[in-house]
């Protein structure tokens, strides 16, 4: 098992030092730079752009040398922790993102937790009872979920908030608490915001998991060993939990991988709707406005992510189910 | 050998019996009778087996004694009367299959062993807590003396270093191993009633003989009462005292099994004994003089050799040889069986020879119809297909060998169409023409394989396969999926059909009557290698190699005055 994990994490090296060639080669493959993009802005709010200004910004910020050398520039700061510097913000990367991963981190966990609580039980029920009443209301429920995308839920939610109980759900934190240091308080705060976005976020994604449940659990129901468990005269729940179950969630460990990097690149049009502080909305704006660092950064983090939630999947599955450990 | 009473004359209560037993199963307006008002009695020390075809509802009676028919299944009449030896009688029919009482008699009273042990036991817990856990559900013991007994149990079933396997999970066992922890899992709790439920299907012959032993011995010295479930005619006649004859639900005969074999009475159980005994070891094969056409296919020295592997987790495995040394030579017009027990290599051979695997060393020169010679073994993709059409293969599960999304026949035409050797009108004509060589009207080309039965798809199987007109079969288990009385019409149709198309065959199997039956020739397998090979009277009749003994004495004999050894006759 130590082999195993050692071997992986070696492997996981020279994929991530690919995807971030790969990640910097597609920003610059975009017509344009930052400074393009700066002088287009200047251009609309009617000032006068003066080419020399331009050309003294690319020469300051690097832009005007080869993609490779400021690839080479960009990744040997990342190796010693540097992670470049913002153009957009004028600011290190790493200060800006720092908090915002963090934050998203939070927000996926959760949504992550809740999904799961929310999906697990239903799925359970609807394959259990299939053709029910039950089983039918899940299942209508749960393709309405499918169907109404993020961000009409996000805006419905928000209307009903407004003009229901008067209060505000945007954001994640009250205007007191916005830029405060972390605190008990804060924390609370979060907590109490927390929730909306958890739901919205979540909705589609314990959809989906309540069909994956419920179909993975219809495939163990009627395999030989539920009878023979059956037939030694075991409770009908404990079977249930001690074997289908059990195997069902082997579909559901090994999506954990894909499901990371999904729930934080798929807040980002919810993010905006909801003004959520997190890494969504913060990469949508690097990338529109070309500020490589901050994108590539970004990006290689979603990238990483990724490759850490295979992993952990792996050595779960390899838990979970003997037949992956020994033979 | 304790002598066990004799159940028939005991004045005793029966520990099981049926009462117009019925269950049905509601299918969209319509009801299938799976179960039609069947009754029996059984008693202690008793081997009842009640044998039928697929779809005869054996199994479906077997599980409603259980209640675990599955839904929408549901018993609708009758009684199901359980008595154990101290105490009063209880209507399993009556209780509701979900509550405390009807869970106490399941594994305690009456314990089940199933026919896949590949898929019966769950995958991913270790065998000792399946063993245990009837006990501890039971609340028969701690899970100390749980464990102690699974290992008990285990050395009980003969399986080796008990204190091991206990630990092991069941895909580290062979299937043979895993049917005894099977059978060790269901005697836990010592039951009264052990029900089998085609538990040697799925095993060789020797295994099968192995396991049938090992239930006998089982049987006596706890005094089971055994209800036995079987399609096979010598299984019967080797382990039954009394036997049910199932069709479409219902009974149609019950006889002490001496009686049975010596005088059936319903023609469907003159049937069933017919195909037996046609394809047993007593029978006549079906071909008199082996053809001495000149040789057009030689096998040289072939070998499949698996390099080692290295592991994931744990120790590298060293490397396996599938198939070592193989040669022989299959004239034209001739029939070659190839026997041998499940990992002995026949199947990996006769891809080899077909080349769906590459082998690691050897020549198969097979020589064309138009005299050229070709070898097999170093042929490239392209140098292979105009082999492939003179040489086809017929693979065991006619179920799966189609696909459901074409018609019958796209399915046989493919082979044609691929090659660019018809279309068209033409197409249209050869696919009605082969669909008449086997038997089926040529309407049948526009409809699905799912409208049709075992026995038809093995046919449309059979068409396709003879499409692009070959001169070499390679049939892999090719009747193993079909119910006996199938069995007989497709080998014969495969023999009216070789003379007329002028055919050879290798036929790769487990089933010894069915090769003796069919073939001219028999190549023995054991462990990769031929062991020995020789005309099919010669090897049955006299057999040299130890092996071929071993494996020809497992056959069970269709023969109940024949059995297999000293057991305690009850009638």
């Amino acid at each position: 098992m130590g082999r195993f994990i050692v071997r992986r994490l070696a492997g996981m090296v020279p994929f991530i030092i690919l995807v971030s060639i790969t990640v910097f080669m597609l920003i610059k493959l975009t017509p344009g730079d930052f400074v393009s993009n700066y002088a287009a802005a200047l251009a609309a709010a009617g000032e006068t752009v003066d080419d020399a200004m331009l050309d003294s910004m690319r020469a300051r910020y690097g832009l005007d040398q080869s993609w490779l050398v400021q690839y080479w520039d960009w990744i040997s700061g990342v190796m010693v922790g540097d992670f470049g510097y913002s153009f957009q913000w004028q600011q290190p990367v790493s200060s800006l993102i720092g908090e915002r991963m963090a934050l998203t981190l939070i927000l996926s966990v959760s949504t992550l937790l809740f999904t799961w609580s929310v999906a697990l039980p239903i799925g359970v029920y609807s394959a259990v009872r299939r053709y029910s009443i039950g089983d039918y209301f899940f299942t209508f429920v749960g393709f309405v979920g499918l169907a109404v995308p993020g961000f009409l839920l996000a805006l419905v939610l928000m209307y009903v908030g407004v003009s229901v109980f008067h209060s505000d759900v945007g954001g994640l934190f009250s205007s007191q608490y916005a830029d405060a240091p972390w605190s008990w308080g804060r924390v609370a705060d979060l907590a109490s915001h927390l929730w909306i976005p958890v739901i919205i976020l979540g909705t589609s994604g314990a959809a989906s998991l309540i069909r994956i449940m419920r179909a993975n659990l219809l495939d163990q129901l009627n395999q030989p060993y539920v009878d023979t468990a059956r037939a030694k005269g075991l409770s009908e729940f404990t079977l249930l939990v001690r074997y289908p179950i059990r195997i069902a969630l082997n579909p559901f460990v090994s999506t954990l991988g894909w499901i990371l990097p999904n729930l934080v690149s798929g807040a980002v049009i919810i993010s905006v709707v909801l003004n959520l502080p997190t890494a969504g909305p913060l990469l949508l704006q690097a990338l529109l406005g070309q500020d490589q660092y901050l994108a590539g950064a970004f990006l290689l983090l979603l990238c990483s992510l990724t490759v850490v939630g295979t992993l952990v999947s792996d050595i779960l599955l390899a838990l979970l189910d003997p037949r992956i450990r020994v033979s | 050998m304790a002598c066990v009473m004799r159940p028939i004359l005991m004045p005793t209560k029966p520990v099981l019996e049926l009462r117009g037993l019925s269950t049905h199963f509601p299918i969209g307006n319509r009801v299938l009778k799976a179960v039609d008002d069947v009754s029996f009695s059984l008693h202690a020390g008793e081997t009842l087996c009640i044998v039928g075809e697929s779809g005869s509802g054996k199994s479906i009676t077997a599980r409603s004694i259980l209640q675990i028919v599955g839904p929408p299944g549901r018993i609708v009449a009758g009684e199901i009367l359980f008595t154990p030896p101290d105490g009063h009688t209880v209507d399993i029919a009556k209780l509701n299959p979900r509550t405390a009482d009807m869970r106490a008699i399941r594994g305690r009273d009456i314990a089940m062993i199933f026919q896949e042990p590949m898929t019966s036991l769950s995958p991913i817990h270790r065998v000792g807590w399946q063993i245990m856990e009837g006990l501890l559900a039971h609340k028969l013991m701690d899970r100390k003396a749980a464990r102690a007994r699974a290992i008990d149990l285990l050395r009980q079933v003969e399986i080796p270093n008990p204190e091991q396997a206990v630990d092991r999970y069941p895909f580290e066992f062979s299937g043979g191993m895993r049917q005894r922890a099977m059978i060790a899992m269901a005697l836990a709790c010592n039951p009264k009633v052990l029900i089998a439920d085609e538990p040697t299907t799925a095993l060789d012959v020797t295994t099968q003989a192995e396991i049938l032993r090992l239930i006998r011995r089982l049987q006596q010295a706890h005094g089971l009462a055994v209800l036995f479930i079987t399609h096979d005619m010598g299984v019967v006649a080797q382990i039954a005292d009394n036997v049910l004859v199932m069709r479409n639900g219902e009974v149609v005969e019950r006889a002490r099994v001496q009686e049975l074999f010596r005088a059936p009475k319903h023609p469907y159980t003159i049937r069933l004994l017919e195909a037996a005994t046609a394809l047993g070891m007593a029978a006549p094969p079906a071909r008199k003089a082996a053809p001495q056409g000149t040789a057009i296919l030689k096998i040289r020295d072939l070998t499949l050799t698996y390099p080692a592997q290295s592991r994931l987790f744990g120790k590298a495995q060293p490397p396996t040889h599938a198939v070592r040394g193989v040669s022989f030579d299959l004239h034209e017009g001739e029939n070659l069986g190839i026997v041998g027990e499940s990992g002995s290599g026949k199947t990996t051979l006769g891809s080899c020879l077909i080349r769906v695997l590459k082998p690691s060393n050897g020549q198969v020169t097979y020589t064309m119809r138009d005299g050229s010679t070709r070898d097999m073994a170093s042929l490239d993709r392209p140098g292979l297909k105009p082999v492939h059409r003179e040489m086809r293969m017929i693979f065991q599960d006619p179920f799966a060998a189609l696909n459901p999304r074409m018609t019958v026949g796209q399915c046989i035409g493919e082979p044609l169409l691929v090659n660019r050797l018809l279309q068209g009108e033409e197409l249209a004509v050869r696919i009605s023409d082969l669909l008449g060589m086997v038997g089926l009207p040529p309407d049948v080309a526009g409809r699905y394989p799912h409208a049709f039965s075992g026995g038809q798809r093995q046919r449309i199987v059979i068409a396709r396969a003879l499409a692009p007109n070959p001169r070499l079969i390679i049939a892999d288990e090719a009747t193993s999926a079909l119910d006996v009385t199938l069995r007989r019409q497709i080998l014969d149709l495969l023999l009216e059909l070789q003379p007329e198309l002028g055919l050879s065959f290798i036929f790769i199997s487990h089933d010894l009557g069915v090769i003796r039956y069919f073939c001219d020739r028999i190549a023995v397998m054991h462990r990769g290698e031929i062991v020995e090979i020789g005309p099919a009277d010669d090897i049955c009749a006299r057999p040299q190699m130890p092996y071929t003994q071993k494996l020809l004495a497992a056959v069970p004999e269709a023969n109940p005055a024949h059995r297999d050894e000293g057991r305690t006759f009850f009638l």
